[in-house]
């Protein structure tokens, strides 16, 4: 049986990037507060919009890292 | 008059113009025969990032979305705004394990989860359950759509239901003849339009209201307000395990209902699918921002409108955008929802046929099933499917498919050890995957049954919070009853596979390999191979 390709298998070490905003949306300590407040926003609010980013920055990187190279 | 005739024409020149595309959309990256499922149901498999996007963007985000969620955050605050972490935490799960999912589609010519399940475990009858599971929690999942597109025709002061049978006879007319190319291009209209609305409302409405500080005062005021104990702009001691277990479940159930796997089946290699990963997460933010219309709508004094005596919520979202802008770029809201209802309905019949045909008609009925006999029939069931959804929505209450799609979301969670879990590892036994299956089915189903609501006067399926304190354990604490089901689920099917095992049952066989996880387009394929043994 052929051997998967290392650059696209997914046992890449890149991939356990990925825990990363798997599991800090669910640590409510971290948002659950008003202050700081930002534009406005509670904390609450503004941290959670702004772990779209953190989700953002982590996929992206993970397929930088182990897209096929052509 | 009615007073709302300049948005009726909006929406309805908009709502035509889709259409029209719909059914223009069978020409479009025309293949040589559109007669098999590969073609009618996934669009050829040759979608790139662009199409994708727009396509799995239109199909997760759906009208009911936009009207129930900013509902949830007006009526009891920041529980409602589990949707942000759930959205968050799902691109990274789909990311792991959708993609090795669509390697070995790609290698088997897989058009369903059920058709994965049926090589990699042997069993058809397994797999007949994974089918029906996944029928059962699309068909009002579509039903709801209709609701959807209601909240903004009620709004526009059009009752009666014959609109809403007029706008399914057109979409099922044109998913009938282009397939999923019909969603695919009609999804750039819906979704151009649901970010220009979107975004209008960030800049608009925020300056009417005197600003963020006091959309959220509003909020806070009102919630301090009432007597319910669970409500408030931040969660409390009862509610939080429910928050992140609902966000967990919930993203789990995102990949396993049928029509995401025809989303991310449709597009044409594993990089696709990444590079998306990266980019859905705009729609996150978008549905943060909708998510906030609640609060918005709380600061302007929104009213639901009544119907039958019942005020409903739903509304809320619709009656705001009429309260703040004009009449012309309301009718691009209503519109913006009305065809964000279309895309994700025709992606969900299209899915729940593909079901049908492959793990029923062609498994039970008709093994020898051509191509071009499983295209013919998918595209007949599809059209059932929106007849049964218009059914239920004429002769039900609509509160009933809103249970039902809570028990949707519960019981599509059962098919993740069979489907999510096997895409890892083929430790369980049929029989084990089976007996899992149904205890998990059972007991969510049964919690959800439990489930009352004191306020309301609801007795059974009135929300998804199963206190723990029914399991004897002193807390307020209240917990996902998806999740909890799942939990029992996955101890029967590893008690089960052991049992099995120690009996020494026949285990079926494995048609797929580990290298098949992992193929990318341009890698061979073991084309029509997978269902023969």
């Amino acid at each position: 049986m052929a051997t998967p390709d290392k650059d696209r298998g997914d046992r890449s070490p890149w991939n356990r990037l990925l825990i990363i905003p798997i599991v800090v949306p669910l640590l409510p300590f971290l948002y659950n507060a008003l202050d700081p407040r930002f534009l406005g926003f509670p904390r609450f609010y503004w941290l959670q919009l702004a772990f779209v980013a953190l989700g953002v920055a982590c996929t992206a990187t993970v397929y930088q890292m182990t897209k096929r190279r052509r | 008059m009615n007073a709302h005739l300049t948005e009726i024409i909006v929406f309805t020149v908009l709502f035509l113009a889709v259409s029209v595309m719909g059914f223009v959309a069978s020409r479009w990256r025309r293949p040589d025969d559109l007669a098999s499922l590969d073609e009618w149901g996934l669009g050829g498999r040759s979608f790139g990032s662009w199409v994708t996007w727009f396509l799995i963007g239109g199909d997760l985000y759906t009208a009911y979305t936009f009207v129930a969620v900013p509902a949830l955050l007006w009526g009891a605050g920041a529980t409602g705004f589990f949707a942000m972490p759930y959205t968050v935490i799902t691109y990274p799960i789909v990311f792991l394990v959708l993609i090795r999912l669509w390697s070995v589609s790609h290698v088997h010519g897989f058009v369903t989860p059920a058709d994965f399940v049926r090589a990699r475990f042997g069993s058809p009858t397994l797999a007949l359950l994974i089918a029906i599971t996944g029928i059962v929690a699309t068909m009002p999942y579509i039903a709801l759509q209709l609701v959807g597109i209601e909240a903004v025709l009620k709004s526009m002061g059009v009752t009666g239901h014959l609109p809403i049978i007029i706008a399914f006879a057109i979409l099922a007319a044109y998913t009938y003849q282009s397939g999923l190319r019909a969603p695919a291009l009609i999804a750039f209209v819906k979704d151009s339009l649901i970010y220009i609305v979107i975004l209008a409302a960030l800049v608009v409405i925020p300056l009417k209201l005197g600003g963020w500080d006091a959309i959220f005062d509003a909020a806070e005021a009102k919630f301090a307000a009432t007597p319910a104990p669970g409500d408030g702009i931040l969660l409390n001691g009862g509610n939080q395990l429910q928050y992140i277990t609902l966000a967990l479940g919930s993203a789990l159930a995102l990949f396993l209902y049928p029509h995401s796997v025809t989303g991310v089946l449709a597009s044409k290699n594993r990089d696709v699918i990444k590079r998306n990963m990266s980019a859905l997460p705009a729609y996150s933010l978008l549905l943060g921002v909708i998510a906030l219309l609640g609060y918005m709508a709380i600061a302007a004094g929104v009213k639901p409108i009544v119907t039958a005596g019942r005020p409903d919520s739903n509304t809320i979202v619709p009656q705001l955008f009429d309260q703040m802008f004009p009449d012309w770029f309301t009718g691009v809201a209503y519109a913006a929802v009305g065809i964000g209802a279309l895309v994700p309905a025709a992606i969900m019949s299209i899915a729940a046929a593909n079901l049908f045909t492959r793990n029923i008609y062609r498994e039970f009925l008709k093994p020898a099933a051509t191509d071009a006999d499983e295209a013919r029939v998918s595209k007949i069931v599809s059209l059932l499917v929106k007849v049964g959804a218009v059914l239920f929505i004429l002769f039900m209450d609509t509160g009933f498919s809103i249970d039902l799609q809570l028990v949707g979301g519960v019981i599509i969670l059962q098919t993740l050890p069979a489907v999510g879990l096997g895409l890892y590892t083929r430790w369980f036994h049929r029989g084990g995957l089976v007996a899992g299956w149904a205890a998990g089915m059972t007991c969510g189903v049964l919690m959800l049954y439990s489930i009352g609501n004191p306020v309301t006067g609801k007795a059974h399926f009135a929300g998804s919070a199963f206190p723990l304190s029914n399991l004897g354990l002193d807390t307020r604490m209240t917990v996902y009853a998806g999740l909890l089901a799942l939990a029992v689920n996955l101890l029967v099917a590893a008690i089960g596979t052991l049992a099995a095992r120690a009996a020494r049952l026949a285990d079926g066989g494995d048609l797929t390999s580990p290298a098949h996880y992992t193929a990318d387009e341009g890698d061979p394929r073991v084309k029509d191979l997978d269902l023969v043994g």
